[in-house]
């Protein structure tokens, strides 16, 4: 039996260079996004959906269009994806996982709605997944990785309660994962990798603990993420993503050392990463566009100073505005 | 930041089966086993007809209408009619097959067959060599790979782990997943006999392998360890060989330096000169920034030797504020700022040095 697998994501279409940001059409492109035609990723997509959500909200928020988005039927979305023990799942059906827990509460307090959830049934869920070694879980199944050391501390310290953690031991965990590179992985001795090092550089300005850091070094290997094109692959010898755009460029951020890249030419390689046609960005010139990388890349374009777009928190992943709304301003190197 | 799940920047799978020519009205009943080219849905077959499969909840006020592909619907309809119900049955384990195979990402599908695997007391061998086909497939893909742990933890037995991860990664050598479950598989069950020749050999077929260079790293860090002088010396030889090989190699100066930042680069004799006879044939912005290091190193060094040469010193800093700047303006220019900062904070913290020595000399 022949099974036909092609992928959404690679039909290469010969683009002129687009050298504006087309604000506009990124809004319509979200706006309309699970209600066109082409619906089969959408619904294969499903087991993230939270997550999708979220990154869809961020983008529109972060380019003033936040009202165009059904704020209510989120809310209620989410509520109806709140486990028994606390923990969010992606869509309804699904198992809670702290990937989506992390994604529902960032949503929650983009509206400012965060008793729609029963908050201490959450923070209990995050504490229980923590391990005797400091580690995290992403959920009963216990897969280990410093992504969800990121899920836990973020969605603690957005509720406000980071203290019901051992914070030391999660420090001594996400430490344990420093490389030879001055880099992070998902678990200790992984591979230096440009995501997992946004996680732990975030979770150390979470716990108060970038000193702790090689900033230098770790500065040294962010920017040598930059290829003649402008973009930045997320480790050596890989190719360049927009979405790398937001790791790395967060975490450069994050350690004070984001005038080591070449701004201009990376501000170049994103905006050609748009679709003239259909609005949204992808992961590199010509390819198809998803929410995913049209947050990154708007958020991206955000940390290098474009005017037209609203403030990004680094750490987060969310609009400043929001977060001083709720009071929480993560460490910054200098 | 749950946007990192996607990062291994997979390309979302979509399978459609084009062979596959539904009629609603054809009466095959089980002969669908027998003629495997017709494909039946879930809604028509006999045994199934006692459940009520389950339409897809999109929530109190649907965000938006989905449409489905219509084998999609019908199997994912049933798996949520099973879920719903709780139901521990072979029918139900055959189906969470149906459903990986439409779309292998969706965890909760991966929780159900693992409950089913227990409640069912499968045979876990033959749920071995299935999630091996699967990550065949699909190798790039969280679920799979922590599945295929889940079984080998629970049949104790890694024996097949160290080929079929190497089979994965002749396929894409860079494979994250691959490379985090052989660190499981080799930690767990300490497997390193063979991991350090298992890496040259990779590094053979391709010395930018910067996985291949971590693994390098976690092997002997385990192992041997690097404080003993041979194996740095040892270690040492071979990042230079490969250098001389492919001189552009930013994983093997990577290496290196990691290898000796804490110990001193300048603890090597003979390094630095190995390096600048390097310079004249295989150089590199690398290449360059290692000797930068090397000469920083030196420098601080010296300072905390009284008796240093003042001129040596005051040599070292010019060679290296003119590597920082033959990076900035010509080697390296994207990294212009980088290599300026380098060059100003060296400045500051050894030319002034220098003029202190000279001048406290001066009042003696």
């Amino acid at each position: 039996v022949k099974l036909l697998i092609f992928s959404l994501r690679t039909f290469t279409k010969k683009s002129t260079k687009i050298d504006s940001l087309l604000l506009d059409k990124h809004g319509d492109y979200i706006a309309a996004y699970g209600s066109k035609k082409d619906d089969y990723e959408y619904t294969l997509s499903e087991y993230l959906r939270m997550s999708g959500i979220y990154w869809g909200l961020t983008v529109m928020d972060l380019m003033s269009q936040l009202p165009r988005m059904n704020r209510q039927e989120i809310i209620d979305f989410i509520k109806a994806c709140q486990h028994d023990c606390g923990g969010i799942s992606a869509s309804i059906g699904h198992d809670p996982h702290l990937l989506y827990t992390l994604s529902a509460v960032q949503i929650l307090c983009l509206y400012d709605s965060v008793d729609a959830l029963d908050v201490d049934r959450v923070v209990e869920y995050v504490k229980g997944l923590q391990q005797e070694d400091g580690s995290f879980a992403g959920d009963k199944w216990g897969e280990i990785d410093t992504r969800f050391s990121f899920c836990a501390v973020a969605t603690l310290a957005l509720l406000g309660k980071m203290d019901t953690i051992n914070v030391d031991k999660a420090v001594e965990f996400v430490l344990s994962c420093m490389n030879f590179d001055g880099g992070f992985g998902c678990r200790p001795g992984s591979e230096s990798h440009a995501g997992q090092i946004y996680c732990c550089t975030g979770f150390l300005s979470l716990t108060g603990q970038l000193h702790q850091l090689n900033a230098d070094l770790l500065g040294w290997w962010l920017c040598e993420r930059q290829l003649p094109s402008g973009g930045l692959n997320g480790r050596p010898e890989k190719l360049p993503d927009v979405c790398y755009s937001w790791w790395v460029l967060a975490s450069l951020k994050i350690i004070g050392r984001i005038h080591w890249i070449d701004k201009a030419k990376l501000r170049m390689f994103i905006l050609a990463c748009q679709d003239e046609e259909t609005g949204g960005f992808a992961d590199r010139p010509g390819d198809m566009v998803d929410p995913f990388h049209t947050l990154f890349g708007v958020a991206g374009l955000s940390l290098l100073g474009d005017e037209q777009i609203k403030a990004v928190n680094p750490v987060l992943c969310m609009p400043e505005d929001v977060l001083q709304r709720i009071g929480l301003q993560p460490d910054l190197l200098s | 930041m749950s946007g990192v799940e996607a990062t291994s920047t997979e390309p979302l799978q979509v399978k459609e089966d084009q062979e596959f020519d539904v009629e609603a009205e054809d009466h095959l009943g089980d002969d669908y086993v027998v003629d495997p080219t017709r494909y039946m849905f879930y809604r028509d077959r006999k045994e199934w007809a006692d459940l009520e499969p389950v339409r897809q909840d999109d929530g109190p006020n649907p965000v938006v209408k989905i449409a489905y592909s219509e084998k999609f619907s019908d199997v994912y309809d049933y798996f949520r009619a099973l879920l719903k119900n709780d139901e521990k049955s072979e029918r139900a384990f055959a189906l969470t097959a149906d459903a990986i195979e439409l779309n292998a990402a969706n965890y909760t599908v991966w929780h159900y067959r693992r409950v089913l695997l227990q409640a069912l007391s499968k045979d876990l061998r033959e749920e071995m060599r299935y999630i091996t086909a699967i990550i065949e497939e699909q190798p790039k893909n969280y679920q799979v790979w922590h599945h295929r742990r889940m079984v080998v933890e629970w049949l104790n037995d890694p024996s097949e782990e160290l080929e079929f991860i190497a089979d994965i990664l002749s396929q894409d050598a860079k494979n994250y997943h691959a490379w985090q479950h052989r660190q499981w598989v080799i930690q767990e069950y300490k497997l390193w006999d063979d991991e350090l020749e298992f890496v040259e050999n990779l590094l053979e077929e391709d010395v930018r392998n910067n996985s291949a260079w971590n693994q390098r790293h976690f092997v002997i860090s385990h192992t041997t360890g690097f404080s003993d002088a041979a194996i740095v010396e040892r270690e040492i030889q071979y990042c230079l060989n490969q250098i001389k090989k492919a001189p552009h190699n930013e994983s093997a100066w990577n290496y290196l330096k990691g290898m000796l930042q804490d110990r001193g680069m300048s603890s090597q004799p003979g390094l630095l000169e190995r390096v600048l006879e390097l310079k004249e044939t295989h150089c590199s912005p690398y290449l360059l920034a290692f000797l930068f290091d090397c000469y920083e190193d030196a420098l601080e060094n010296s300072v905390q030797r009284e008796n240093a040469e003042e001129d040596e010193r005051k040599e070292t800093l010019k060679k290296a504020l003119e590597i920082c700047e033959l990076l900035a303006q010509e080697k390296d220019t994207i990294r212009k700022e980088y290599w300026q900062f380098l060059g100003r904070s060296l400045k500051n913290r050894f030319q002034t040095n220098i003029q202190f020595i000279v001048l406290s000399v001066g009042r003696l």
